[in-house]
């Protein structure tokens, strides 16, 4: 258990460098950004004048690398400052219940697709070959094959239209949990449907990649049934690939499902990261990035975590 | 009808294999008889379609080849002619399979008590905590150090010899009439061999199982089966019981395979000049781990210098400190009396031109996407700067020096030879520096015993030709009796005994080598019982599994 807990504070520590040099890029990449807050938010009343008084009371006037400084120096009090749109609105309370919201539709996504993933995945390592391997392989890969809008617009036209589901996505306040998943259902099924296919298919391939394995064939010889060969016998070697690929998935349901938000109108952190762009209001981006990339470090960590847990050879050495 | 005691009854099996769209035969119309409480030994090549065998016993055909052909009758049931229910429901009860590496056949995933349950409770044989009981009792009567506790480690943390003793166990399992053992102990040292051996055959003996005894080693099958059948290329060549086998073959290849062990070169004058290769006073570790501790021996030209020990002796770090893949942590390597630098990075080009490798696997040791062309051209180019036509001669040269006709091979690929040629192919890649000193590591320990016979003849061959200096990495004592002049006994990291080969194989040994040399199987059927009892009387040292 020690070697699992000093390695997960070897991977904090790196998920921070990394997370350090990521708000690095991000500065970096939104100064290079054609045009700036003062600009956009003037547009044709810009006049040197007046693009300069706006600059200077933001404080966009100062040294890049000072105000790199002093914005490092809030984030990792967990202040983003305040939003250059709405300038009484901290950055934080902007993202909080956006964040919320994410968080909601990506676990929502989550609970449908990996469990379906791992279970289509296992029968189809089970029957492979067979017509069910053939009809789950080729539907998963239409359903990726489509732009997500795509698959969006038919679910809207088979289950909005028809009046079980609605179409627009948006989240009352206070609502109860039951509404909730009524009301991000559409979105968390598309998202399902985009993600699905690579889980399963990995399930398959790294359960059929052990299947020539000698212990396998071992388990067969002592009479033991195909779903027990699968399950009991290669499974738990295939553990490592399996929760690689669901966690890349997670990170994907996180941060880049903003086309799904825009169609269903849902008030998520893509849709927040992609107006806070067209507005120039670089706080808001910067920390939406941020949490998007640290995203991809927890998620990373803890498939690290699982792989390690689930390998005899590095839990029980000699 | 069959009488009563026959167990297992195969008549006229056929087995195909699949060659890329077609069906090719790999087993051509053999019959097996077994009765109840005999051990049949298999015997033959690789491809002679011994394991294929073996698994047809169990209904059983690996992926790629289907049973086409014949009858497989146990216990009165057919097997061809069973649903894959009722096949499953014999497997594991009432045949049971021993495979050749436990290492792989054990699921790295799970405890070994936790596969050893599997079989007894899923086929409704006996309750958990009974199998468990069982198990601790059949794991002592395999000798398996600390029975009690040994089925709740994993399989990584069991030495190989433990394993393959415990998958006899697990085997046990549902006390089964039938055993395949297909070659359980291939993978083995010999001092460990002979422990599992001893085990296999207390084992089967005191339940009265039925056993076929699949293996390659003559010597090993004499001490464990009461017949032998012989096989090649998927036929029956002859069967007798054992001791009329051993003592009177009746067929030629059965006499050519009787007389493998007889290849032994000629004695070699005792060196006169300096020696080519002289490893001083070398100590080597990898991480804190000291694999070599002081050893020191001379190579020279015209000898072969046999090293030999169990895994983990060594052997293997003192050539990758010669070739300079791994610095020694203390000594250093003489070549022609001059140091050489530590590191083969340091190294020029001649002082690695003279020091060439033939590894043991000769499958993974060729790139698989090079014609036989480029393989050899290429240290011939790199080294001796040959092009053109020049090239294409010295190819075409070493071909024939290696004894294969440079027109049919010289552009196919890897994949395209059998396992002798691609050992000969890797010989031909070492000459092709022009070498003064060869490390063979095991170059024979993946071959048939016909095959290696020609490899080590073709190495002695070359030697004399050459004027060249051989180390000989091996754990087979047979090959050092064939083919070393002097031997260097190696054990955890030490020289224990070192000296010319006639020395070494008359007493008084070191005890190590004397474990050693007394653990070579012999084919005399009686000599695992002689020597056990030996053993026993003298309360021999022994070092395996330890």
């Amino acid at each position: 258990m020690t070697l699992v807990l000093r390695m997960i504070a070897q991977r904090l520590a790196l998920g921070l460098l990394t997370l350090f040099v990521v708000s690095l890029l991000i500065f970096g990449a939104t100064e290079l950004l054609p045009g700036d807050f003062a600009e956009a938010v003037l547009g044709q009343a810009a006049t040197p004048e007046t693009v300069a008084a706006i600059r200077r009371e933001l404080g966009l006037d100062q040294p890049l690398v000072l105000r790199y400084v002093d914005w490092l120096w809030g984030a990792v009090q967990f202040d983003f400052g305040s939003s250059l749109a709405q300038r009484n609105r901290a950055v934080s309370d902007l993202i909080a219940t956006r964040l919320g919201n994410t968080l909601f539709l990506a676990l929502y996504a989550a609970a449908m697709a990996v469990p379906l993933a791992l279970t289509l995945g296992i029968l189809a390592a089970l029957w492979r070959n067979s017509l069910f391997d053939r009809v789950a392989n080729s539907s998963a890969l239409s359903a990726i094959s489509f732009p997500e809008f795509f698959v969006a617009y038919i679910l809207i036209y088979i289950l909005a239209q028809g009046g079980w589901f609605p179409s627009m996505a948006r989240l009352p306040a206070g609502a109860d949990l039951g509404e909730k998943l009524y009301r991000a259902f559409l979105p968390a099924l598309t998202l399902t449907l985009v993600v699905t296919a690579h889980m399963m298919r990995m399930t398959r391939a790294a359960i059929i990649n052990l299947l020539a394995s000698p212990y396998i064939e071992m388990a067969r010889l002592k009479g033991m049934r195909p779903s027990r060969v699968i399950v009991h016998h290669a499974l738990p070697n295939a553990i490592a690939p399996i929760v690689n690929v669901i966690a890349i998935n997670l990170a994907y349901l996180i941060t880049g499902v903003v086309v799904v938000e825009v169609v269903f109108v849902y008030p998520g952190l893509g849709q927040l990261m992609v107006d806070s762009v067209s507005r120039r209001d670089i706080p808001v981006v910067q920390a939406v990035a941020l949490i998007f990339a640290a995203a991809y470090v927890l998620l990373n960590l803890t498939a690290d975590v699982i792989s390690t847990l689930s390998n005899p050879r590095l839990m029980h050495r000699k | 009808m069959a009488d009563s005691d026959l167990l297992l009854d195969i008549r006229d099996l056929r087995i195909d294999g699949k060659a890329g769209d077609d069906w090719l035969p790999i087993v051509k119309g053999v019959n097996l008889t077994l009765k109840k409480g005999e051990v049949l030994g298999l015997i033959g090549e690789s491809g002679a379609g011994k394991s294929t065998i073996g698994l047809a016993a169990m209904g059983f055909a690996r992926d790629g080849c289907r049973i086409s052909g014949g009858t497989i009758d146990f216990d009165g049931v057919d097997l061809r002619k069973s649903s894959q229910d009722n096949l499953r429901r014999l497997r594991g009860k009432r045949i049971a399979y021993v495979a050749q590496s436990a290492a792989a056949s054990f699921n790295p995933a799970h405890k070994l008590m936790e596969q050893y349950v599997e079989a007894p409770v899923r086929h409704g044989v006996m309750g958990r905590s009974e199998a468990e009981r069982d198990a601790v009792e059949l794991y002592r009567k395999m000798q398996l150090p600390n029975p009690e506790e040994i089925g709740f480690r994993f399989p990584h943390q069991v030495s190989g010899g433990q394993l393959q003793r415990a998958m006899t166990a697990m085997a046990m399992s549902c006390r089964p009439d039938l055993i395949i053992f297909d070659e359980p102990t291939t993978a083995l040292d010999v001092t460990t061999q002979i422990e599992v051996l001893a085990a296999i055959r207390d084992i089967v003996e005191q339940f009265g199982t039925s056993a076929i005894y699949i293996t390659h080693d003559l010597a090993v099958v004499a001490q464990m089966a009461d017949r032998i059948k012989i096989l090649l290329r998927g036929e029956e060549v002859e069967e007798a019981d054992t001791r009329t086998m051993l003592a009177d073959p009746q067929e030629d290849y059965t006499k050519s395979l009787w007389a493998v062990r007889s290849f032994k070169r000629s004695a070699q004058d005792a060196p006169k000049s300096e020696p080519v290769v002289s490893v001083r006073n070398v100590s080597a570790s990898y991480g804190p781990v000291q694999v070599l501790d002081d050893v020191s021996f001379d190579i020279h030209a015209r000898r072969t210098v046999a090293v030999v020990g169990e895994s983990g002796s060594g052997k293997s770090t003192a050539a990758r400190v010669i070739t300079g893949l791994l610095p020694p942590t203390h000594g250093e390597v003489l070549f022609d009396g001059t140091p050489l630098p530590a590191d083969y990075r340091k190294r020029t080009r001649d002082q690695l031109r003279h020091a060439q490798m033939i590894y043991q696997m000769a499958d993974t040791a060729l790139n698989p996407k090079l014609t036989i062309r480029k393989l050899i051209g290429r240290p011939a180019q790199m080294y001796l700067g040959l092009r053109g036509r020049k090239l294409n001669e010295r190819i075409r040269e070493l071909l024939h020096l290696i004894e294969m006709e440079p027109d049919e091979f010289i552009d196919r690929l890897p994949s395209e030879l059998s396992g002798g040629q691609k050992q000969r192919i890797g010989i031909a890649r070492a000459l092709a520096a022009e070498p003064r000193f060869i490390i063979c590591d095991e170059v024979t320990s993946a071959l048939d015993q016909i095959v290696a016979e020609g490899i080590l003849k073709l190495l002695d061959r070359l030697q004399g030709e050459l004027n060249l200096a051989y180390m000989f990495i091996t754990h087979d004592l047979a090959t050092v009796k064939a083919i070393a002049d002097d031997v260097v006994v190696m054990q955890k990291g030490r020289v224990v005994e070192q000296g010319p080969k006639e020395e070494m194989f008359r007493p008084p040994h070191h005890p190590y080598t004397d474990l050693l040399l007394s653990s070579v199987p012999e084919m005399d059927p009686d000599w695992l019982t002689n020597l056990l009892e030996e053993r026993k009387s003298k309360d021999h040292p022994t070092s395996a599994d330890a």
